[in-house]
């Protein structure tokens, strides 16, 4: 039943077309940028780019340069660290699979931005009192629920990035390393099958995790000790009730301070 | 469960089920409360249109605001047979053109502006005023400049003081208005972007095949069992041609093979990358066809010999006194050197074909005759082996040879195809039209033409080059590929014999198509001058401009005049020569020559706001500057043609912003007055202007031939209609007068038709109404090969691939019957038999059949050319260095082009001083000049700056690091960059040297959102031989540390 994206970087050219239809449809405006010496821009993730294409020049075995490309957004992990620390209900998982926002519960507290193992969602105004929201790829959730197709997914020439079933694509993803291997790539590997309760974000690579600057072993366990420590048994089992919400956004606001001294 | 909408209560349901799995803390709570119910927050979009940027021709929908004036979505049709939804980062960003932060993008053009002589600032105007100024200009210039007659008392009608540049980016209807006013006013500077792209591709493909255009298209490539990515970075500069690529490597196993100087992101996906210089794809594809030759002698049923033997020129006996280039250091026999001995003309009197009495070519079919064009390219070849052609390319011998052996293993065999994807790397040298040729005769060796997954695919980088060429914005054409008629052709009969001659053919094989250049050629002239062309005034032909039969008028010709001084006034729809030209910075100097200058555009582009520069003085500048606000696509209606010869309507999906118009509009307002100016004033020649079915005409209401609106009316003249009632041979009616014409078979030599564009006939018929607005995307061939034929429409007559007549045997069976294009079945039309499949290249039955004809019909002689002496450098391609090469040629003591013009002797640089090898390029996320891409936000954002791809070694040779500055020298000029130090390229062994190559994006100028150095700046003023292409691929810098 839950929904992923399969994103296969043996078929992505690197077009940016989905950096792109992220801004588009979320009406994200365009960042003033400069060139660093590399494709990649904006250089890193923002509160106004929810997705990115890093490049990465490597020289293989024999000396053969070759120039990967992967897309970075958020996972959408099954059980996400980001879900387990977010004390307001903001960030959820949806049925679907995803991890949903609702930017209305955000309180700005950023502890998402602290522990989410793959450093995904970035606070805009970082104000502590009130102002701030976090952001992160939705999963185009109004698209999705709407059924569309994220906008990303629908942008990609290649198919590099697919929407579908969890279950299909992973077998697909199964497939394609097969595929893969075949052709000579013998470290190629279906990443996030099983990461942190499976991810909804997957990726077919063609080299290991880290040429693509993705960890072997991405651990929410430091979120849980969060959870457990700070939420109690209220947050679990009660979720966004009135009452847990009160209570979390206070200890939210206490504990933010604390950290930012 | 798909993806479908999802109510509130099945939301409740799927959100109980989840509250079992852990650590799903308040979902269900939260579905509960409502809070999961996600409207689309804004609309999709409705409003179907074609991308405007590179050629793919990738469908959109458009979102408006409610009031219909703000965009506020754009995505990829999902309904697009193309591209399926998807689109890349440029087309992404198309509500940008409109607007931005839901107001107009603020960089928008919206008023009329216009710029006073020695001013330094622009004045709001209306367009009226403009258009009324404009017009008094044309028609004092035309009145004092106007040539009646030639030095040899020659009528011609010309007028070389005005020019008009542009129009890849317009619509057909506003193309083809244009060149009717343009040529209606006696103009002969008539250019656009096309010759400075792919006019080396329409000499070279037509020379080849008979058709100047990629032969399959987008969808086809799917088909490929091997693709070759040459002089194109097809990944970057057309991206969605990739979902076809990626198909066709994931579902038929297909192998990428990418040839470039640079490791791109073509590159990245590629099994085979090999590395070549820039300026020496005919060493390597002269190589290869070596490599094929010499296999095919060893193991011929690896190859499809019927198909060479039957289809190509290979079996034709040559002139025995005609040499090659192998037995002539480097040229072919016939040269006659000019002034300079380095360079001259090509006698070509020996470059002809044997004849038996009738007239008819001798062959020898067992390719043993030393005459024969096989046993002749042999000897053409012979040099090319592979050390020699990786001395010359600097490519490994090792991947040379993988290349060799992989392209003629996987494409050679019978019913085997493979494609070759190019662009600008190929077609911008001083021997691009050669280079295509070259690619060309690889095809036809391979039995590649005419099938599919086969071809040659010119990737075309504007979205209506093709259209804009097929309607002629080029000085040596008119509509449809007919010829403008020059001085020595007194009469319209002088002008079609010495056509007609030139497509003659004794052998009854050969169907000859040109043959029916005459009826074309008088529909124009119908449909220009309307009833006021008449048998008694020849049709009006006295009223087109006699080019001078010596003289160039193309691009780089075009900017020699105007800094000469003899072109006083351009007009310019939506091009950027300021940035795109070949040395720039001279055509920026040049532009300060003229009396006035008209643009329109979208934006204030570098080259209406050349007075405005960094460094010039305004006050030293007496152009007067009018710049007229155009629509952009999506704020108009009209036809577009892709690559693949798709000719596809957009509809408009919001209002021009501001006082902005469409370039129709313009044009016809534009003629309107200046045929008002002439009826009230007279003034010089004032016929050409008065007798054109302009006023009256497209001003009439209601507008003539039922038509619904101006656009509209356009369109069906493009393709033609009964001008009186035509009989059929038994006396039936055939057409009442004013019907449209269903075919160009139709059209007539006797005034009784007319057509803006034989091409196109077709495209808007009485039957089918107007094809080119067809959206059926279900694909009824029975093969499955992919070609929708009944989405929007393609020339010629809808047929999607091309010479598919040569994709079967003898007896009509395909050579591929898995994916064929075209079979004959015996059993179609009441047991006569007949094609199934694509529409036929050329109906007749099969060459085993009675009345059959060749497939290549376009050609005389009905026969893919493998020697081809219709081009002015040699029938064969033999490999020169650019003008600016950092070696001594390898292999004959002939360095460049022997048939070139040098403009500027004293501007070329040499390898001592300048050592460094250079190229241009496009990048994903900005296109051509950088108008259109600079001002989008969203672009801008990802590739900000100016910048210098170079080598590490370089870099360490220089001692510079990454993301410095850097300075960029050549002879014509110095520029700024940042480097991009990069693995992707290497230094390469050249002739026994170490060879450097950079390469730098063209797209930067001093306007826009971001702006930066030109690389055109350094480029040199030279052009092809054939067709005056400029040399933008190849040419020499020196490379230093720190900015200007």
């Amino acid at each position: 039943m839950a929904k992923a994206m399969l994103i296969d970087v043996s078929k992505c050219t690197g077009c940016r077309a989905c950096q792109v239809a992220c801004k588009a449809w979320n009406d994200l405006p365009g960042e003033v940028t400069t060139c660093l010496g590399y494709y990649d821009n904006p250089p890193d993730l923002s509160p106004n780019t929810w997705n990115r294409i890093a490049f990465y020049e490597i020289e293989r075995e024999g000396g053969q340069v070759a120039w990967l490309f992967r897309s970075i957004r958020c996972m959408h992990c099954t059980d996400a660290p980001c879900v387990r620390v977010c004390p307001t209900g903001a960030l959820y998982k949806d049925p679907l699979g995803f991890t949903a926002y609702d930017e209305s519960k955000c309180n700005g507290c950023g502890y998402c931005t602290q522990f989410c193992p793959f450093h995904i969602p970035r606070l805009k105004d970082a104000t502590v009192w009130g102002k701030g929201k976090v952001a992160k790829c939705t999963f185009c959730q109004d698209r999705v629920v709407n059924g569309l197709i994220p906008a990303c997914a629908q942008a990609c020439p290649t198919g590099a990035i697919e929407f579908g079933e969890r279950d299909e694509l992973v077998a697909e993803g199964r497939a394609r390393v097969d595929t893969l291997k075949a052709k000579g790539y013998d470290e190629a590997n279906l990443y996030g099958k099983n990461l942190l309760g499976g991810l909804g974000t997957m990726y077919v690579l063609t080299d290991p995790p880290d040429t693509f600057g993705l960890p072997e072993a991405p651990s929410g366990a430091l979120a849980e000790v969060w959870q457990l420590q700070t939420l109690g048994g209220i947050g679990i089992a009660v979720g966004a009730t009135a009452l847990g919400l009160l209570i979390n956004w206070l200890i939210a606001r206490k504990q933010i301070k604390v950290e930012e001294m | 469960m798909n993806a479908t909408k999802i109510s509130r209560r099945q939301f409740i349901k799927l959100a109980g089920t989840a509250t079992g799995s852990l650590l799903l803390p308040s979902s269900a709570a939260l579905a509960a409360a409502g809070w999961l119910n996600f409207p689309l927050h804004k609309p999709v979009g409705e409003a179907p249109s074609i991308c405007c940027f590179c050629a793919v021709g990738c469908g959109l929908i458009v979102a408006a605001d409610a009031e219909g004036k703000r965009v506020i979505n754009v995505e990829g049709d999902p309904d697009h047979p193309i591209n399926r939804g998807s689109l890349c980062s440029k087309g992404m960003t198309l509500s940008q053109l409109n607007t931005v932060d839901g107001k107009v993008n603020p960089r928008r053009l919206q008023k009329a502006k216009y710029r006073a002589p020695g001013s330094s600032s622009w004045e709001e105007k209306s367009l009226d005023w403009a258009l009324d100024q404009i017009v008094q200009r044309i028609k004092t210039t035309r009145d004092k400049h106007f040539i009646s007659q030639d030095g040899g008392g020659r009528t011609v009608n010309r007028l070389e003081a005005i020019a008009s540049l542009g129009g890849a980016a317009l619509d057909n209807e506003e193309c083809s208005l244009i060149v009717k006013a343009m040529r209606s006013l006696g103009l002969v500077y008539i250019e656009h972007q096309a010759r400075i792209c792919h006019s080396s591709t329409v000499a070279a493909l037509a020379e080849s095949f008979g058709r100047g255009a990629m032969t399959n298209h987008w969808c086809d490539i799917q088909n490929s069992d091997c693709v070759i990515i040459v002089g194109s970075n097809a990944a970057e500069t057309h991206p969605v041609s990739f979902k076809w690529v990626t198909k066709a490597m994931e579902q038929n196993g297909a192998r990428l093979i990418s040839i470039d100087p640079r490791f791109t992101r073509s590159s990245a996906k590629a099994d085979i990358y090999a590395r070549m210089r820039s300026g020496t794809d005919i060493a390597f594809f002269g190589g290869m066809i070596k490599w094929v030759l010499d296999d095919m002698a060893a193991n011929p049923g690896r190859y499809n010999m019927t198909y060479v033997t039957e289809y190509t020129n290979m079996s034709f006996l040559v002139n025995p006194e005609f040499e090659t280039a192998t037995e002539n250091d480097g040229k072919f026999s016939g040269f006659v050197p000019g002034a300079d001995p380095n360079y001259g003309k090509y006698d070509k009197s020996t470059w002809t074909f044997q004849k038996d009495e009738k007239g008819i070519i001798l062959k020898d079919k067992s390719l043993q005759d030393p005459n024969c064009v096989f046993q002749l390219l042999k000897r053409q070849y012979a040099r090319y082996d592979p050390d020699t052609v990786c001395a010359i390319t600097g490519t490994d011998v090792e991947t040379f040879l993988k290349v060799c052996e992989t392209y003629a293993r996987l494409t050679g065999p019978v019913g085997k195809a493979g494609t070759i994807m190019y662009a600008m790397g190929a077609t911008q040298h001083t021997h691009g039209t050669q280079n295509i040729r070259a690619y060309a005769i690889l095809q036809l060796l391979l039995g590649n033409i005419g099938v599919a997954g086969g071809g040659i695919n010119a990737l075309r980088g504007e979205s209506n080059v093709q259209g804009s060429t097929d309607h002629a914005l080029l000085y040596h054409i008119l509509p449809g590929y007919l010829s403008p008629p020059v001085a020595t052709q007194t009469t319209l009969q002088e002008h079609l014999d010495a056509k007609v001659a030139s497509f003659a053919t004794a052998d009854p094989k050969s169907a000859s198509w040109w043959l029916n250049y005459p009826k074309y050629y008088v529909s124009l002239l119908r449909s220009w001058y309307g009833d006021n062309a008449t048998e008694a005034n020849e049709f009006g032909y006295q009223w087109l401009p006699k080019l001078d039969p010596a003289a160039n008028y193309s691009h780089i010709a075009l900017f020699e005049a105007m800094a000469a001084g003899v072109i006083k006034g351009l007009i310019c729809w939506g091009q950027n020569p300021a940035v795109g030209g070949p040395n720039s910075f001279a055509e920026r100097q040049a532009l300060q020559k003229l009396d006035w200058l008209v643009t329109v555009d979208l934006w204030e582009t570098e080259t209406c706001a050349f007075w405005q520069e960094p460094g010039v003085d305004p006050a030293d500048i007496q152009t007067e500057v009018f710049l007229l606000p155009a629509a952009a696509s999506y704020e108009k209606e009209g036809s577009i043609v892709n690559s693949g010869r798709w000719s596809q309507w957009r509809w408009k999906a919001v209002d021009p912003v501001g006082d902005a118009k469409p370039d129709l509009e313009i044009i016809n307002e534009l003629m309107l007055k200046v045929s008002e100016l002439y009826e009230a004033e007279g003034g010089a020649a004032p016929e050409p202007i008065t007798r054109l079915r302009w006023k009256g005409w497209y001003d009439a209401s209601p507008l003539p031939r039922g038509a619904e609106s101006l656009v509209d009316l356009v369109s069906r003249e493009i393709n033609g209609w009964a001008e009186s009632q035509i009989n059929n041979a038994d006396g039936t009616v055939q057409y009442e007068e004013g019907k449209l014409l269903g075919s160009f078979a139709h059209l007539r030599a006797d005034g009784a038709t007319s057509s803006a564009n034989w091409l196109y006939t077709q495209s808007y018929n009485e039957k089918d109404g107007n094809r080119q607005k067809w959206r059926d995307n279900v694909d009824y061939h029975p093969a499955g090969i992919g070609t929708y034929a009944k989405w929007s429409w393609c020339w010629p007559l809808n047929r999607r691939i091309i010479y598919n007549r040569a994709a079967v045997d003898l007896d009509g069976n395909p050579w591929d019957p898995e994916d064929f294009v075209i079979k004959w079945d015996p059993t179609l039309s009441d047991g006569k038999g007949g094609w199934a499949g694509d529409v036929p290249d050329g109906g007749w039955p099969p060459m085993n059949m009675e009345g059959t004809r060749y497939p290549f019909i376009m050609k005389p002689e009905g026969h893919g050319h493998i020697f081809g002496p219709g081009l002015v450098d040699g029938p064969f391609p033999e490999h020169y260095e650019p003008l600016e090469s950092p070696t001594i040629h390898p292999l004959s003591g002939t360095q460049h082009n022997p048939a070139i013009k040098v403009w500027r002797p004293d501007e070329i640089g040499t390898p001592d001083e300048y050592p460094i090898v250079a190229t241009t390029y496009r990048v994903t996320e900005h296109w051509q000049a950088g108008q259109m891409t600079r001002n989008l936000p969203w672009l801008v954002e990802l590739m900000p700056q100016m910048f210098v791809e170079m080598s590490e070694e370089l870099a360490a040779e220089i001692g510079v690091k990454n993301a410095e500055l850097v300075t960029v020298e050549s002879r014509r000029g110095s520029i700024q960059a940042v480097a991009i130090v990069t693995k992707r390229f290497k230094p390469m062994q050249v002739n026994g040297r170490l060879v450097h190559q950079i390469g730098m994006p063209w797209h930067w100028g001093f306007q826009g959102l971001s702006v930066g150095d030109s690389a055109n700046k350094l480029s040199p003023h030279v052009g092809d031989a054939n067709t005056m292409i400029p040399e933008y691929k190849a040419f020499l810098v020196r490379v230093k540390k720190g900015g200007l």
